[in-house]
């Protein structure tokens, strides 16, 4: 690394906790605080029982891959995707895509479960639903095939934690993260290996434009993405090995993100857990209302997909960002607010931590309105103080990124000092290229030097910086805070999914039975059996 | 600028210095000789004299420079052609208006990828909310339906769900070429509608693909073609030129 900051953060590493001494103060009212948390928390419980009645076409193939099936037939089909087709098929997924198939297993119909969904795919297998002893052991078996997979995510985890106390975290917060994205992955390898020397800290790989779309991951290592590169479970493991080797060479460790997102949400994640991805963008919300996946799909695989990232050690990111891109940035302010907090009961009923929750937000107020950086500030300091533990998400510009690289570069700079100033957990650096050409090797050279000027020059202005009592930032807080409320009682009264049905969100109507990927939702049986599910709620390995 | 000055030359601080600025990247290792070759490449884009003003490393191979100079190009007005687009582009706000001003009523779009294509980042692009080149889709303008059918739509479904829906227009996207199937799947999918609607109701039949080739809207029997990096502004702005002008 060739670049030290001078502020130090002691022994805070995880949390991104700006020590309490030195916090900003809003002074927020305490019980309105709290009244919004409850209330995110009453608009969530049902939508999390909602999930845990259901599951998916996904869900059932993400426990596949714990048990470690994996590998696609010659027209890249993936195994997992012929197996819970096959079961499906012949007896439904009510009950869990594990208990026929190990039934099958145990009965002989195949020495192992690669050859069993080949065979499955011929249409050769005939499954059944057991009963009693028969059902109990095969089970057994089940979970036993599908712990190993959740150990491995385990032994990930360890080999995470070790790696960080041999090599370090980054020495500044926020954690500097940086976008790759060539469509092969053999390029990015390079591209990502050359920003975490020039002093980036986390790399996102940018899926390939439509795989969230796609209704199976794609095997082995590709070289053709477009605007991206395909998340695959091989893609994973070449990047992470390579991130691997630069961070024994730049002497911290460097992270690796992508996206559990889409109609595969809980199979990447579980492939991200099982290559020791570190960070995943996994929002609650995004794929219904931007990708049209239906809600209810959408639900269920991300709890599942939380679920394992909780177990991973996975930090999610989630994608308020998106929002402001769409409506006004003032206005909608306090839908960030709600979405996080939405975002936040979410993520710790499936079990993440604060720690683990990279809640989103962004720079994208109209810079030509009067005050603009004054509300960025509050809407960030908002976001921090709601959240003192978790490393918020501080997303740059873009909507008003015009084109004007010199202005947006100045852009980028104020966004790069609101970080600085109200102590973010991860900032995705801004390119003054941005919605122009995809970056080049100069703008993300240039880009890293405006993080490093302002951090390093204003880092430690968390110490100094006290909005005034009753000024314009703590009343614009209180403000956004106050009409987050509001609306979440707006939800609360209609419940989630109508609420999203309305367009309350990001202005998109997305009803709960519409929407991409709701032929793969199906109703739980009263014997439904995932030893997936039971091993991460459980907590346990065996 | 009267029309009496037909040729000019850039403008730094004072007419006629012809002086510009340009940054570059030379993937060589920051030394005397990549100077060299940076003072090489500016004075062979006609910078002279040149100066340079800033070079700096990106690493062990790469050098960044910035260069100022002038350049002894003239311009010559006489021989600058514009190209004008038929209609106006128009903002979201825009089109919404014309659209409740003239429609008085929301404008249907139904979109497909039809045929075996798989690839609905084309038509994703141009209809989902997400967009593409910072630019919102069609189904973020108040006053357009967006009816998106996915990928892999067989084209009798194509034209029996633009029926249902009373489509405007059908937007239809092909990025698959092989065989030349964008081709055929456009053709036929332009004959079915022909075929299913009254002379003169036939909705705007609209295809999209990187590979086709600009001006065959007619010999395939649609109404217009958009190519690569067509964004869905300029859609948009089509639509209501045809539609709702």
């Amino acid at each position: 690394m060739t670049w030290v900051l001078s502020r130090t953060t002691s022994g805070s590493r995880y949390s991104g906790r700006v020590p309490t001494t030195t916090r900003p103060r809003l002074e927020l009212d305490p019980l309105v605080v709290r009244r919004a948390r409850s209330l995110a928390r009453q608009a969530g419980r049902p939508v999390v029982r909602l999930a845990q009645r259901h599951t998916t076409v996904s869900v059932e193939r993400a426990t596949l891959r714990l048990a470690g099936l994996s590998g696609a037939d010659h027209e890249r089909v993936p195994w997992v995707n012929h197996l819970v087709e096959a079961v499906r098929g012949q007896v439904g997924l009510e009950c869990g895509v594990t208990t026929p198939v190990w039934d099958a297993l145990r009965r002989g119909e195949a020495e192992d479960l690669l050859t069993l969904a080949q065979k499955a795919a011929s249409d050769s297998i005939s499954f059944r639903l057991p009963t009693g002893p028969e059902l109990t052991r095969s089970r057994r078996a089940a979970r036993a095939a599908v712990a190993t997979g959740i150990r491995t995510v385990d032994r990930q985890r360890a080999a995470r934690e070790r790696l960080v106390r041999r090599l370090g975290d980054p020495k500044q917060r926020p954690w500097i993260y940086l976008i790759v994205a060539t469509g092969d992955i053999d390029e990015d390898i390079p591209q990502a290996q050359a920003a975490a020397r020039e002093g980036a800290d986390v790399i996102a790989v940018i899926r390939s434009t439509g795989q969230s779309l796609l209704d199976y991951v794609p095997e082995g290592a590709t070289h053709e993405g477009y605007a991206g590169t395909y998340a695959t479970q091989e893609n994973f493991r070449r990047m992470r090995a390579a991130l691997d080797e630069t961070s024994k060479e730049v002497g911290r460790y460097v992270r690796l993100t992508n996206y559990a997102s889409g109609l595969c949400m809980p199979e990447i994640a579980t492939l991200a857990g099982l290559e020791r991805l570190d960070m995943m963008l996994n929002d609650s919300m995004y794929g219904i209302l931007f990708r049209d996946i239906n809600p209810v799909r959408t639900f269920v695989d991300q709890r599942f997909s939380r679920q394992i990232h909780a177990r991973a050690g996975i930090i999610i990111n989630t994608g308020e960002d998106n929002y402001l891109t769409t409506a006004d940035a003032v206005d909608a302010a306090h839908t960030v607010t709600v979405s996080q907090l939405l975002n936040e009961y979410f993520a710790k009923e499936a079990g993440l931590q604060d720690w683990q929750l990279g809640l989103g937000h962004a720079f994208e107020i109209n810079p030509d309105l009067p005050d603009s950086f004054r509300l960025e500030l509050a809407h960030a300091l908002l976001a921090r103080t709601l959240f003192p533990d978790a490393p918020l998400k501080w997303m740059p510009p873009t909507k008003h990124m015009t084109g004007d690289v010199f202005r947006g570069y100045l852009l980028d700079g104020f966004f790069n000092l609101v970080g600085a100033m109200t102590g973010q957990g991860i900032l995705l650096v801004g390119m003054m290229t941005e919605a122009v050409v995809t970056p080049f090797l100069s703008d993300r050279d240039l880009a890293l030097q405006n993080a490093r000027y302002v951090l390093t020059a204003a880092g430690g202005l968390t110490e100094d910086f006290h909005p005034p009592r009753d000024g314009f930032i703590q009343t614009r807080a209180r403000e956004v805070l106050g009409e987050s409320v509001q609306l979440l009682e707006r939800i609360v009264d209609d419940g989630l999914l109508d609420a999203i049905g309305d367009g309350t969100f990001g202005l998109m109507r997305r009803p709960a039975d519409r929407g991409k990927g709701l032929e793969g939702v199906l109703e739980k049986a009263e014997g439904y059996d995932n030893p997936a599910v039971t091993l991460l709620e459980e907590g346990r390995s065996t | 600028m009267s029309d009496t000055h037909t040729l000019v030359r850039p403008y730094g601080d004072t007419t006629g210095d012809g002086m510009v600025q340009v940054s570059f990247t030379l993937p060589l290792p920051c030394d005397k000789r990549a100077e060299g070759a940076a003072l090489q490449l500016a004075k062979k884009m006609g910078m002279e004299p040149a100066l340079l003003v800033h070079a700096k490393a990106m690493g062990p191979d790469y050098t960044f420079f910035v260069v100022y100079g002038s350049v002894s190009h003239l311009v010559d007005l006489r021989d600058v052609t514009v190209v004008e687009r038929r209609y106006p582009l128009l903002t979201a706000k825009e089109v919404n208006l014309a659209i409740k001003r003239t429609l008085r009523r929301k404008l249907v779009v139904v979109g497909a990828c039809i045929g075996t294509d798989a690839h609905t980042v084309g038509i994703d692009a141009i209809l989902s909310l997400k967009g593409f080149a910072g630019e919102k889709g069609l189904e973020y303008y108040r006053e357009i339906r967006v009816v998106n059918l996915g990928a892999q739509v067989l084209v009798p479904e194509l034209v029996a769900r633009a029926r249902a829906e009373r489509a405007d227009a059908v937007l239809v996207s092909q990025v698959v070429t092989q065989r030349d199937a964008h081709l055929h799947n456009t053709s036929a999918m332009s004959a079915a509608f022909r075929e299913a609607y009254p002379a003169g109701e036939v909705p705007l039949l609209v295809v999209g693909g990187p590979r086709f080739e600009e001006g065959s809207a007619a010999s395939l029997g649609v109404d217009r073609i958009f190519g690569r990096g067509t964004t869905p502004g300029e859609v948009a702005s089509y639509l209501v030129h045809e539609l709702a002008a």
